[in-house]
């Protein structure tokens, strides 16, 4: 008998085995809402599959009799508008922050010990302020978003760029390249694959905070809805949503990594393209 | 009039000694080999030798001016490892000193300005026998072509000097020997200045004019980094114009074992 660590599911095995969990959450759904409605057909806490069907369609494919807009996806678009801006905000200032703390020893020195206080500050705690300063529009929550995870982007590149091995640096200086030169032509393309593996993992973080803003104060947004829907019990809006959200982060993380992939060729396998 | 003087240097670090008195006068065109125990500081002396340190006392003179305090691009360096951008294809690599060059802002250069950059380049890939390789990835190479890249890469900008740390160290004894093979070619033909350090000291004989020995004269055995090391022996060698021996002959073609592995020969030999 072989041991178990070295025993490998075949091709087919793996497919099924993957879709084994998601399958299991939908009929152990399935069961359990049948069990409650057989009891009680007025039942909101696991409302029928059909339920979903019936709220998306009336959400997603037809107009709001009060607004005339399709709520679905002027929430999908708001949302996704919020999140856009403040990860590209925050991505740039990470990385500009990022290979400044990394590479020039003045910035680390000044900033360094500033970062890390600033990364342990709960973001959520800074909320009420953010709605003061900034009030209660766009601007809040977007930059509760950049506030959210660029301190985090920051000390990760930093670290990144700081794992350069020297030899690179003193090279780049021996072939005469200035600072500017070594930072756009050195340090930049080879932390590029590493950027994008930190934005992958902030998209949790900037997806949190984005929905507690929109929770709090917002008129639309996938987070205002779910909230909004939560005092009448309406389950079967709020699941479709988070399935949704669910689905619309993976898609960004899954194009994030192909686009990693793409892009860097030389950090995946090292081969010629071409 | 000395191409590198060095004199009298020191290198401290706080209390521990690891250089003492070092004086050298270095002729345009040798080809200095540097040998010594681990330790004993010929790589902190090269690392002098190219900015990447200063020394604690004392000074040195390059063409009998004060040496620049960073390194730039009169002198040239290989490292045993990390010397080239992995980002970059073996063209990009060795056109990347002329882009520093002549491309302040971008760093990048195109149209014709860059087909005369990979001319140059060409030149340099046909000398270390990389021409087939140009488009590949560093990753893609072996370890001794990764080396004759770094090589290539800092010959583009026609150094004073060239530096050269452990540089075969991690190869395989058949690749280090067509390694010898080229670095000598390259030396004869551009007439350039060369430091090897080397902890092998077959290697330091084999190659260079020059056999320069780092060892402590002094030690005192209760604090063992009091006294700092210098140059013990410093031997002209002769000048080794004929091929290596024979034994070497077969390895010079050996193939590595890697899957994308293009042929690591060389068009050397008389």
């Amino acid at each position: 008998m072989r041991r178990l660590i070295n025993r490998r599911p075949g091709r087919t095995a793996s497919g099924s085995l993957t879709i084994a969990p998601f399958l299991l959450v939908v009929v152990a759904y399935t069961l359990a809402s049948a069990v409650r409605l057989a009891e009680n057909p007025n039942d909101k806490l696991l409302p029928a599959p059909s339920a979903f069907v019936d709220s998306m369609q009336r959400m997603a494919l037809e107009p709001d009799a009060r607004t005339g807009t399709y709520i679905f996806w002027n929430d999908t678009a708001a949302s996704l508008e919020r999140l856009a801006i403040g990860l590209t905000v925050g991505t740039g200032i990470g990385l500009v922050g990022g290979v400044a703390v990394g590479l020039i020893p003045y910035v680390t020195t000044t900033l360094r010990a500033a970062i890390s206080v600033i990364s342990v500050v709960p973001p959520l705690a800074l909320l009420p302020i953010l709605f003061i300063v900034f009030g209660l529009g766009e601007v809040g929550k977007i930059v509760l978003i950049v506030i959210g995870i660029t301190p985090f982007l920051i000390r990760d590149l930093a670290l990144r760029v700081g794992e350069i091995p020297f030899e690179q640096l003193i090279k780049a200086q021996t072939l005469g390249a200035s600072t500017w030169q070594i930072i756009t032509r050195v340090v930049l393309p080879q932390i590029m694959p590493r950027l994008v593996d930190a934005v992958r993992l902030s998209l949790g973080p900037a997806w949190l905070f984005l929905i507690a803003s929109e929770a709090i104060a917002a008129t639309d947004g996938l987070g205002y809805r779910i909230f909004l829907v939560r005092r009448y019990l309406a389950m079967d809006v709020i699941i479709p949503y988070v399935a949704w959200i669910t689905a619309l982060a993976y898609m960004m993380d899954s194009s994030l990594r192909m686009l990693s992939r793409k892009a860097f060729p030389w950090a995946v396998t090292g081969e010629a393209r071409s | 009039m000395s191409l590198i003087s060095v004199r009298n240097v020191w290198k401290e670090y706080g209390r521990d000694i690891v250089l003492e008195r070092i004086n050298l006068e270095v002729k345009h065109g040798e080809f200095c080999s540097i040998v010594g125990a681990s330790g004993c500081g010929k790589t902190t002396f090269l690392r002098m030798l190219l900015s990447q340190e200063t020394p604690s006392r004392g000074e040195i003179l390059l063409d009998g001016v004060r040496m620049d305090d960073e390194p730039n691009p009169d002198r040239g360096v290989v490292f045993q490892r990390y010397s080239v951008f992995q980002h970059l294809t073996v063209q990009d690599n060795v056109i990347l000193g002329l882009e520093f060059a002549q491309s302040a802002f971008l760093g990048r250069l195109f149209g014709a300005a860059r087909r005369r950059a990979i001319a140059q380049a060409e030149e340099m890939l046909e000398a270390v026998g990389l021409t087939r390789a140009r488009h590949a990835y560093p990753a893609s190479l072996s370890g001794g072509m990764q080396q004759r890249l770094a090589i290539a890469q800092a010959l583009i900008r026609r150094p004073k000097i060239l530096l050269l740390d452990e540089p075969f160290g991690a190869l395989d004894p058949g690749t280090r020997a067509s390694m010898h093979e080229l670095i000598r070619r390259l030396w004869r033909a551009t007439q350039m200045t060369i430091f090897l350090v080397t902890h092998d000291l077959s290697e330091g004989f084999q190659l260079g004019t020059r056999l320069l020995v780092f060892d402590k004269v002094r030690v005192d055995p209760d604090a063992p980094n009091a006294y700092g090391a210098t140059v013990t022996y410093d031997l002209a060698l002769e000048d080794r114009s004929l091929p290596p021996p024979l034994r070497n002959g077969h390895d010079a073609t050996a193939v590595e074992h890697r899957p994308n592995d293009l042929r690591d020969s060389i068009g050397g030999g008389p």
